[in-house]
């Protein structure tokens, strides 16, 4: 995902795109080469280039629908709920 | 991105923005400009030389305001300002006047929110809510 044209929706509705420099665990990113979609309401981002946004803002990412590998999304979510159903029983079976 | 190995593990650096001129947009609507002096892993900033900016249509006035201290949680983004580059579309004014804008298009807007709430109670239907000061709404109690 990392190096990929994203746009960031914020939680007051304001929005901006740019590529995706890093991300952390908090879902905070780093974004460079912004560009704002309503720069007449948010005049202040015209010097701005690249940006840490933190995560407890962020609404949703707009992601690019080709970099998204949709196998390989369904095989993690799937793996990661049998995980999380494993982990379940193996407490109760301990106790 | 390489970060120093015990340093905040997982976590973004804001380490390569130390001692820059950066913009600070917090929940409460407002501009900060400063530089950045510490950081920490909830984005806890401190801003030296801090200036309010406050933008009204296409006017800006700044208010010096020293070392900020910013409790993370209220940031919503730090966007690294270029040093030379003044926005040129933008007219910078006084502080007096900006404040006087700022106050002029509020009232403004109160007046008009008023007159909105009068025509919908007139129709027997409810006023709309009272904004928050949070720009980001999550948080309505």
């Amino acid at each position: 995902m990392v190096g990929k044209e994203v746009i960031v929706e914020f939680k007051n509705d304001f929005m901006l795109t740019g590529t995706l420099h890093s991300v952390d665990q908090y879902l905070n990113m780093k974004v460079t080469d912004i560009s704002v979609h309503n720069p007449e309401k948010y005049p202040y981002m015209i010097s701005v280039k690249n940006a840490f946004i933190r995560g407890s803002v962020i609404r949703y990412v707009h992601l690019p629908t080709e970099s998204v590998n949709f196998p390989l999304l369904q095989d993690s979510t799937r793996k990661e709920i049998m995980n999380n159903r494993k982990e379940k029983k193996a407490p109760a079976a301990e106790a | 991105m390489e970060l120093p190995e015990p340093f905040l593990p997982g976590a973004i650096s804001l380490l390569e923005q130390l001692d820059k001129k950066m913009m600070v947009v917090l929940r409460d609507g407002k501009t900060l400009v400063g530089y950045l002096r510490t950081i920490d892993q909830f984005a806890n900033l401190v801003l030296h030389n801090t200036v309010e900016r406050i933008y009204v249509d296409n006017y800006y006035g700044d208010i010096i305001r020293g070392i900020f201290l910013v409790r993370g949680e209220n940031v919503v983004l730090a966007g690294e300002m270029d040093e030379d580059e003044r926005p040129n579309t933008l007219i910078q004014v006084t502080v007096a006047e900006i404040l006087e804008m700022q106050q002029a298009k509020f009232n403004a807007k109160k007046e008009a929110d008023a007159a909105r709430s009068e025509a919908l109670r007139a129709r027997g239907k409810l006023p709309p809510p009272r904004e928050n000061v949070d720009i980001l709404g999550d948080e309505p109690y």
